[in-house]
């Protein structure tokens, strides 16, 4: 079950490029919203990561960090990033496979992929909000930032 | 269900009464090819309703996917300044493929506007806080791509197919209770 508001968010290390780690510990002091999404290259136009890429400006002014989380590998994290232009962090949750996911309660064993989750973490670490969205579902950013704001 | 946050009021673009039955608010993207698809759906179903539909655009440019959307949001509303705001979305949804700047000039001089002006508003970005602010109330609403269309206020789930469209405005029609029950069948508009 995905895990609720109030729970200590589990901390975690993944690669965000091939050399490069990012811990969530390290974002002490600042909000983060966590995107688990199935998978780089949903080929529609109203990509989940895409909007996303639109709205960091709006996340930002409201003391949010976005990393967007998949198990697929980094190089295709890089390639994926760097084709939507986008501008905030891509983590690998690749080995071991969904680890992560797992410890937030949203892997989806039947397809192999993170569900397709979003989580807002308060200054303190703490799960302020979090969502499981309907896989084929773009959840949009109103909830993330109804969130932010409620954090403050 | 999603809620348009934003209400319609005076400083939308709208074609069709005020008192129409349903108003059908449309969040797009001139770059993006289902809004392009999406252009004579609408056309098709004022066409079919009249007086009964007023229609909204509102823009949603995803920049960083469609890298000339935002340039042709604010040549549609440098036009609107013009009091032309309708011919030049219809002419953007017409030339979906050739948006650059120089075809928008090329466009607003085909509908009589003045060029020098709208250039200047492109080029000093005059309208950029205008269209941020229809993003920003989309985000707000719950858009999540484009296009996303709201009949009465509220986010239309289904495809923008024109039955699905023409279903859900139906729909909403339907519910009017201080107003006269909406027929199809009715041509007196």
């Amino acid at each position: 079950m995905i895990l609720p508001p109030g729970r200590r968010a589990p901390d975690f290390s993944l690669n965000s490029t091939p050399d490069q780690k990012v811990s969530l510990s390290e974002f002490l002091g600042r909000s983060v919203i966590l995107a688990f999404y199935p998978a780089d290259w949903s080929p529609v136009c109203g990509d989940q990561m895409a909007l996303y890429n639109e709205v960091l400006p709006e996340f930002k002014r409201l003391g949010g960090e976005l990393l967007g989380i998949s198990v697929d590998g980094i190089w295709c994290h890089l390639a994926f990033g760097k084709d939507r232009k986008l501008r905030f962090p891509l983590l690998t949750d690749f080995e071991p496979k969904g680890a992560v996911a797992q410890a937030y309660g949203v892997y989806a064993p039947e397809s192999g992929t993170t569900g397709r989750a979003l989580f807002v973490i308060d200054p303190k670490g703490i799960i302020h909000w979090s969502y499981l969205s309907p896989v084929g579902v773009n959840p949009g950013a109103d909830g993330i930032l109804a969130a932010l704001e409620s954090i403050h | 269900m999603a809620k348009l946050t934003l209400p319609v009021g005076d400083r939308d673009h709208a074609q069709g009464p005020a008192s129409a039955l349903v108003t059908l608010v449309e969040y797009g993207d001139y770059e993006c090819p289902h809004c392009g698809a999406a252009y004579p759906v609408v056309k098709k179903l004022q066409e079919q309703m009249g007086r009964n539909l007023r229609f909204i655009f509102r823009n949603f440019p995803l920049s960083s996917m469609h890298p000339h959307a935002e340039h042709a949001a604010e040549a549609a509303e440098a036009a609107a300044a013009q009091h032309k705001f309708w011919e030049m979305h219809d002419w953007i949804f017409e030339h979906q493929e050739t948006i650059e700047d120089p075809d928008l000039l090329d466009g607003g001089k085909s509908l009589g506007l003045d060029v020098g002006k709208l250039t200047k508003d492109i080029q000093s970005q005059s309208f950029l806080s205008r269209v941020m602010e229809d993003f920003q109330s989309g985000v707000r609403s719950g858009v999540n791509g484009t296009p996303t269309f709201f009949i009465n206020g509220v986010r239309h789930e289904r495809g923008p197919s024109y039955e699905e469209l023409h279903a859900g405005l139906l729909a909403a029609a339907g519910k009017g209770e201080s107003r006269p029950p909406y027929s199809p069948q009715t041509r007196s508009w």
